[in-house]
């Protein structure tokens, strides 16, 4: 029983921090149609801008200051790798995404050195408490509740703001919304900050937990937060948040059972089979292809 | 217009020959021991280049974007080095699950000795091949449903549980778990020794080139067919190419399948150059490597994925050694130099060329185009 609870309570957290990073990709997907293959390595990076600023900075200080950070790479990555191909086929920015992901790769590996980083302690959140007589800290609880605190910030700017509603049109039709008069360079902007924001918020709460950051730290976090989000339906937010804890919840499981070496490969399998029998997802739009 | 084809032909195979001499005489004039990185930077480029191209046949000529050539690699790989281990040694090899299940390799099969090595290693070449396009036939029925960017997504997830299969303990007596597999034959057991153990004709680079040049020759007979029409049709326009009577979903699958098993091929040379096989070799960053080369090269051009392989793995494991040494000059210690510098100049050359130079080294040409239009130009003058 203490077992399972302790299961539970981590496949919740990690749900919690998978559907932070998920929004970032369904919403990038949602306008630009494109995989941002380099989201993972922007949630890695955030948490290695932690570990190195916190070592000469306060506390208090730092968390803003990574977040500010993180948003400006985020923008810069937009605006240097993917805005001068928006004419070009969805391949080469595709392609460019995974370029620059290897670019982050690199770089991280070169600062690092290649030796695994400590995160740093955050007092508050990285306290052990005993819930129902399962240890865990309290990032555990936290993760939860903040997701849907700032989903629900999101939703309201996405259905109740100005630049919301430029969100939803650019999503709707890239065209259209351009003949329009909106400032599409300025929304897709918007996204990518937005989606930043919420990776380095998930950074903060998964490198919690986990503590040891390498180069590839993202790269697999941010595949199962792809694979959640289109598991709830690509371009949908409420999707990405439900799936990215189903996935959190499962890859828990499994790792807690005899078959923890599959728990990649099952949620790949899940992506597979949601793909082949239902590709919109569980809360997707359907869209027909024109000629 | 068909002399001046059959004419290129000729060409190019004239110039392939000459490769292949250059090659041999180039590893027995030179020391090998004194230049390891030449002939590590032929080797490998010669692997990376059959595995771009097939690679290529799929992103570039079909227009299906799949993202498991390592997946497919690792498969070849296994399959090349279960097979060949000589018995003598499996033991030695499957030491941490008391032996192997599988006691026989197939060079000692063919009889042993020189002509076993020959017809046992490429064998076991063809059944890695055959391994990785049965899985890549069981994988595409449903997956080939799937358009472009998620295809991409399920491929590489493929990639991802394949890997963690073939670290699974239970299959431990045949893939020997998370632990490398070894002592198998590789491209330097074709270096010729006389009876006293002393190397008299080195053929050890010479295979890598004559094995990836004879499944990349396959490859371009099979585009200049009609199947390579309908497949350059549906990367066109899929609805087009329908209408015209192609059959989508049996050239989508024949490519997919082809192509995967030349990345198994591919996937065998590479545990020979390797001189092991291990799982965790074969990651995402692998197949993202090979899909930069491809681009680099120009998607769609086989020639000019066989040179950015060159390239790629001259300039990544050769020219650009210096960069990760921390280098002196008068007393000065030069700044940035120092570990892992080499790979961030490299990512950033390639952003550099996936952002302005978009259509690679050759766009959508081959090299004989090239010279052929540069002696039309010249007679136009």
């Amino acid at each position: 029983m203490q077992y399972a609870i302790s299961i539970l309570l981590s496949g919740v957290s990690l749900g919690g921090q998978y559907a932070l990073i998920a929004i970032g990709y369904t919403m990038v997907y949602g306008i630009l149609r494109l995989i941002n293959f380099a989201h993972g390595d922007v949630f890695m990076v955030a948490g290695l801008m932690m570990v190195y600023l916190t070592a000469s900075l306060p506390l208090a200080a730092a968390i803003p200051l990574v977040l500010v950070l993180t948003v400006l790479l985020g923008f810069v990555i937009e605006r240097a790798a993917y805005k001068p191909l928006r004419e070009a086929p969805r391949m080469s920015v595709m392609i460019s995404a995974i370029g620059v992901s290897y670019l982050l790769q690199n770089l991280a590996t070169y600062i690092t050195g290649g030796l695994p980083q400590m995160y740093p302690e955050i007092p508050g959140i990285s306290k052990t408490i005993t819930i129902a007589g399962a240890p865990t800290k309290v990032v555990t609880v936290v993760t939860p509740v903040l997701v849907l605190v700032l989903v629900l910030a999101l939703t309201q700017l996405i259905h109740h703001t100005k630049v919301g509603m430029a969100m939803r049109a650019v999503a709707k039709d890239f065209e259209t919304a351009q003949l329009m008069g909106i400032r599409i360079n300025a929304v897709i902007s918007v996204t990518f900050v937005v989606g930043s924001f919420l990776a380095g918020v998930g950074s903060v709460l998964y490198f919690t937990n986990y503590q040891s950051i390498v180069p590839l730290s993202g790269s697999l976090p941010g595949l199962r937060a792809f694979v959640a989000a289109v598991f709830g339906g690509i371009g949908s937010i409420p999707g990405a948040v439900v799936g990215a804890f189903i996935i959190g919840l499962s890859e828990s499981i499994i790792k807690g059972s005899n078959w923890s070496i599959f728990s990649d490969a099952f949620t790949f399998a899940l992506l597979i089979i949601i793909l082949v029998v239902k590709p919109t997802g569980l809360f997707g739009e359907k869209v027909t292809d024109k000629v | 217009m068909k002399q001046t084809s059959k004419k290129s032909t000729w060409m190019t195979l004239l110039f392939v020959a000459a490769l292949l001499a250059v090659v041999v005489i180039l590893e027995n004039v030179l020391d090998p021991n004194k230049n390891i990185m030449v002939f590590t930077a032929l080797k490998k480029g010669a692997v990376y280049a059959l595995v771009a191209v097939s690679m290529n046949l799929l992103n570039g000529f079909t227009g299906l974007f799949s993202l498991g050539q390592a997946g497919f690699m690792l498969l070849g790989a296994y399959t090349y080095a279960i097979m060949t281990i000589p018995a003598a040694q499996r033991d030695a090899v499957y030491y941490i699950y008391n032996g192997s299940a599988i006691n026989f390799s197939l060079p000692e099969l063919f009889g042993g000795g020189p002509v076993g090595l020959v017809l046992g290693v490429i064998a076991a070449l063809i059944l890695g091949g055959c391994v990785a396009a049965v899985v890549a036939w069981l994988i595409g029925l449903p997956v080939l449903r799937l358009k472009s960017d998620y295809l991409a997504i399920a491929t590489l997830g493929f990639g991802e549980i394949i890997r963690a299969v073939f670290q699974w303990d239970k299959l431990g007596p045949v893939t020997n778990g998370a632990n490398a597999l070894k002592s198998f034959p590789t491209f330097s057991n074709f270096n010729i020794q006389n009876a006293g153990g002393e190397t008299v004709l080195r053929l050890s680079t010479f295979m890598a080139f004559l094995l990836a040049g004879v499944c990349i020759a396959v490859i371009v007979l099979l585009i200049n067919s009609t199947y390579g029409r309908a497949f350059k049709a549906i990367r066109d326009d899929e609805v087009a190419a329908e209408a015209m009577g192609i059959n989508l979903s049996r050239h989508k699958r024949l490519a997919f399948v082809i192509s995967s098993f030349f990345a198994g091929v591919g996937g065998g040379m590479f545990a020979m150059f390797a001189n092991q096989a291990q799982a965790k070799t074969f990651t995402t960053a692998m197949t993202y490597e090979i899909l930069l080369i491809v681009v680099i090269g120009g998607i769609g051009s086989v020639s000019g994925s066989c040179i950015a392989a060159f390239l790629y793995v001259a300039a990544s494991e050769w020219w650009l050694r210096f960069l990760d040494a921390e280098t002196f000059i008068g007393g000065v210690k030069v700044p940035l130099l120092r570990n892992g510098f080499r790979m961030v100049v490299f990512s950033v050359v390639i952003m550099i060329v996936v952002l302005f130079f978009r259509k690679g080294i050759m766009g959508d040409k081959e090299l004989p185009d090239r010279f052929n239009r540069r002696r039309k130009e010249g007679a136009a003058k």
